[in-house]
């Protein structure tokens, strides 16, 4: 080890590999991923969403999940939650218009109004 | 970028594995395979969480639920709630007394209090990887020293900070290293003193199989401010674990370029290996530390010299603690001024507790030091278990002495609790319900000492061998007038005459128990009675003739068939030859028979008897 | 005999415990014969009376045969305040020896042994390098039957 830098661009890399233990994410997505959500897709929305995360490189989201969100009408259901900002809720959701969510309110932050269920604080 | 969704964090300190953590991670790594989602959960082995008695225990990130006493059995339900349908098993979770589930592990009474520096990692990282480490700033602490401090710095910013050795002496560090680096010399060296033989005491274990790298880090701002190229760490071999994550870590470490040659780019060159004990006590006393490193036998040798002037191969050696080191990066890190702005106004920052016995939470603790014994057991030790009251807390190991309900609102410091008669010592605190003899304890702190005694000075070797036939003598029924005295006497000698700090610091359990509890001493002198009934000799086992059913089971129980009688007439025990093996109490079908305290007949007195 | 394990060390004086920590690991019977002390004796350049001062010294080595499982029960104060003296009552019934002793079969040799840092999870005992705490009847039964069975 050379120096400073040489160790931090390691931390960096490092932080990366231990971010779900971290409590500095910008942005939480949380997928419902109860009986229902799973019945109707729930984890290929899941792993939609991972992919395209870790595609873009978005290193500030963490996905994660939930248990049942009782909108089984509207499985599968997924919120974006943000410090300071309202949650959005997104029903009826597929991997395609996971993409879209991620593409334009997560990157974006432009909310699909034609996805949501609700909007709270 | 890796696509886990979730971090499972297995506690695997020695005391969970003890309880079967090892075998919940396999059943864990089955299951996730069961349904396919492997490759989404990360299954991480930590080091000690902290809280034995909750073992064995887990943290679920990112929704950081803290899982207690899980069992194999517990797995599948586990992953299919938690991990599948992402419904955390409340069950499983901790509960305050209204049942109420708590959501963060910062709520939880355990943690409330708590600040960790030296644990800061424990329980969070994986302790095999370096790179976990360095993720959370791991190193930069050296680095920064090496780029832009001198060891005149080095050794201020320490000094600054009120840093004292936290494995017994409570030598302030600055001070020490001063010692050392003022010593002109070609070869210096840094020994990390993990021979942790405390009974009471394992939180030097835990730093170094939770964050082997931390303590490695503070080896090398040891090293750099003193001027040392050689570090050893001496573990005792009770501790294969903690030996072999040492060892990686060194190994990862040259790996990376951190130990070897011109550290950082600096001129600083610098190497550790590990060095093990074969069971000894009293090495962990520096001087016989040192011995066992050069393969002798572990002998103390007088001070001074100090090690600091003349050490390992008579060379200036800088020992320190396992804590003490792992105290250091975060100093550095964080500034001198965030350490010595808490504790009191002698003894700064934080101080990791063990904390045992008849306490509802048996584990370790880290937090400011000022805390009150009271808090300390009763607020993050959630008190006495099973409705027993408090009698006394045995602070410091062996080495330490024993104090009552009137100090629980003692702060602990080093000061306060020298004063009191008892020290902060390695940080072991035993706590001890109304049940427990404290004479009986204090003879059993008297014979470990006395076992462990190297056997070269006098005062030691032979004086704990006095003290102890007497304390024998007090706890078989033939304690006599003059014993209690005869003790002190001893007792003070021994302090004042014994080469080294162990036999200087031996006589302090029955000493301070002879102070706080003297009226036991006495009770069984006097009275030939133990009043909690642990001193076999000195209590007996009796049938109450009005609840026993005549059924005798006890009798039929009886290894020696000393109990006697029959249905109409009920049962008894003939006293002189009970054995004291407690099985007929055991047997009673309705709880006929108790302990009394006191003899449980007299003795034929035939001091008239005309055959003189 | 030892050659394998005199080529891990320098021939100095400060490797003697590490050398019979492996000496003793590889036997069988767990001890340090006195064949062995001659050995080292010779590799070290050391005189055979000092490495039996070691030898006595240090708690963990033993100079007499012992079982293939060492049982070293821990007799410290938390462990005594959770139990540890009934535990032993029943190990020693349980195998019927003393302490010190070596079970027929040469399968355990009971010891006792000062505190091991598991106190968080007393009573606690460890067999060769295995931990075992939070130490009751039916946990000891368990442990030595499967150790029985593994034999």
């Amino acid at each position: 080890m050379k120096t400073l830098a040489e160790l931090r661009k390691i931390r960096e890399k490092a932080q990366q590999e231990m971010r779900l233990r971290q409590s500095d994410n910008r942005v939480k997505i949380v997928v419902g991923m109860g009986t229902s959500g799973i019945a109707m897709g729930a984890r290929e929305v899941m792993k939609t969403i991972m992919e395209e995360v870790a595609n873009r490189n978005l290193t500030d989201v963490l996905v994660t999940q939930t248990g049942e969100k009782g909108l089984s009408s509207m499985e599968p259901v997924i919120d974006v939650v943000e410090e300071g900002k309202q949650t959005v809720t997104y029903g009826n959701i597929s991997p395609e218009k996971a993409r879209k969510i991620v593409a334009e309110h997560i990157v974006n932050g432009k909310i699909v109004n034609d996805f949501v269920v609700t909007v709270q604080s | 970028m890796s696509l886990k969704r979730t971090d499972i964090l297995i506690c695997c300190g020695s005391g969970c594995v003890s309880a079967g953590s090892l075998k919940i991670k396999a059943k864990l790594i089955d299951e996730l395979k069961k349904h396919d989602i492997s490759d989404e959960i990360n299954v991480i082995e930590t080091g000690c969480m902290g809280p034995c008695d909750y073992g064995p225990v887990m943290m679920v990130y990112p929704e950081g639920v803290f899982y207690r006493n899980v069992s194999v059995d517990d797995v599948e339900e586990l992953v299919d709630e938690h991990l599948l349908k992402g419904r955390p098993l409340k069950r499983l979770m901790m509960q305050d007394v209204d049942d109420k589930v708590y959501t963060k592990v910062s709520e939880i009474p355990f943690y409330k209090k708590q600040i960790k520096v030296a644990l800061a990692n424990c329980g969070y990282i994986n302790p095999d990887k370096i790179e976990e480490y360095i993720a959370l700033g791991g190193y930069e602490a050296i680095g920064k020293v090496l780029s832009e401090y001198s060891q005149q710095d080095t050794i201020d910013v320490v000094t600054k900070s009120g840093l004292r050795g936290r494995g017994g002496g409570g030598f302030p560090t600055g001070r020490k290293w001063q010692f050392c680096y003022d010593q002109k010399a070609d070869y210096k060296y840094v020994i990390c003193n993990a021979d942790e033989g405390d009974p009471g005491a394992f939180m030097d274990r835990s730093i170094l199989e939770g964050d082997p790298h931390r303590v490695l880090e503070g080896m090398m701002l040891a090293a750099y401010a003193i001027g040392a190229q050689k570090g050893y760490f001496y573990i005792r071999a009770e501790y294969p674990l903690a030996i072999s994550r040492i060892k990686k870590a060194i190994v990862q470490a040259h790996e990376l370029g951190l130990l070897g040659e011109n550290i950082f780019g600096s001129n600083f060159c610098f190497d550790a290996e590990v060095r093990t004990g074969a069971g000894a006590f009293v090495c962990g006393e520096e001087t016989a530390l040192i011995s066992s490193i050069e393969g002798r036998r572990g002998i103390p040798n007088a001070k001074p010299p100090f090690p600091a002037i003349s050490g390992v191969w008579t060379s200036p050696t800088d020992v320190n603690n396992v804590e003490t080191l792992a105290d250091l990066s975060t100093i550095f890190t964080k500034g001198p001024d965030w350490f010595a702005g808490m504790g009191t106004e002698t003894s700064k920052g934080t101080k990791v507790f063990a904390l045992t016995g008849d306490v509802k939470n048996t584990g370790l603790v880290e937090v400011p030091m000022g805390v009150t014994l009271r808090e300390l057991i009763f607020e993050v030790g959630g008190g006495i278990p099973n409705g027993k009251r408090f009698k006394a807390v045995q602070l410091g190991g062996p080495s330490g002495g024993c104090l009552t309900e009137d100090h629980l609102d003692t702060k602990i410091d080093y000061e306060s609790l020298k004063a009191a008669g008892a020290m902060v010592g390695s940080g072991g605190v035993i706590v001890m319900n109304e049940d427990n003899c404290m004479v009986n304890i204090a003879k059993f702190f008297l014979e470990f000492t006395m076992e462990e005694s190297c056997g070269k000075c006098i005062p030691c070797r032979v004086g704990l061998k006095q003290m102890y036939k007497i304390m024998e003598r007090i706890t078989s029924g033939n304690g006599k007038q003059g014993d209690i005295e005869e003790l002190e006497r001893l007792g003070k000698n021994i302090c004042e005459l014994s080469l080294c700090g162990l036999g200087q610091t031996a006589p302090n359990p029955v000493l301070s128990t002879i102070r706080y509890f003297r009226h036991e001493y006495e009770s069984h002198i006097n009275d030939k009675s133990c009043k909690t009934k642990v001193c076999l000799p000195l209590m007996h086992f009796f049938i109450n003739k009005d609840k026993c059913i005549g059924c005798g089971l006890c009798s039929r129980k009886c290894p020696v068939s000393c109990i006697l009688g029959s249905r109409d007439e009920k049962y008894f025990i003939t006293q002189e030859d009970c054995i004291k093996c407690g099985n007929c109490m055991e047997v009673c079908p309705v709880s006929a028979i108790s302990k009394i305290a006191g003899v449980g007949y007299k003795p034929i007195d035939d001091s008239d008897s005309i055959y003189g | 005999m030892y050659e394998k394990i005199f080529k891990k060390y320098s021939p100095e004086k400060e490797n003697l415990i590490y050398i019979l920590h492996d000496i003793q690991d590889s036997d069988p019977q767990n001890y340090v014969s006195e064949d062995a002390v001659q050995k080292v004796s010779e590799f070290l350049r050391i005189p055979i009376s000092h490495i039996y001062g070691v030898l006595t010294f240090y708690t963990m080595y033993s100079t007499k045969p012992r079982g293939k499982n060492v049982i070293r029960l821990c007799e410290s104060p938390p462990c005594f305040l959770k139990g540890s003296e009934k535990i032993l009552i029943q190990l020693c019934e349980m195998l019927n020896v003393k302490v010190g002793e070596t079970t027929e079969d040469g399968l355990f040799t009971v010891e006792l042994c000062a505190c091991l840092g598991i106190c968080g999870n007393a009573p606690a005992m460890m067999i060769n390098e295995d931990v075992y705490g939070d130490l009751t009847d039916e946990k000891l039964i368990k442990i030595i039957n499967d150790i029985k069975r593994r034999a």
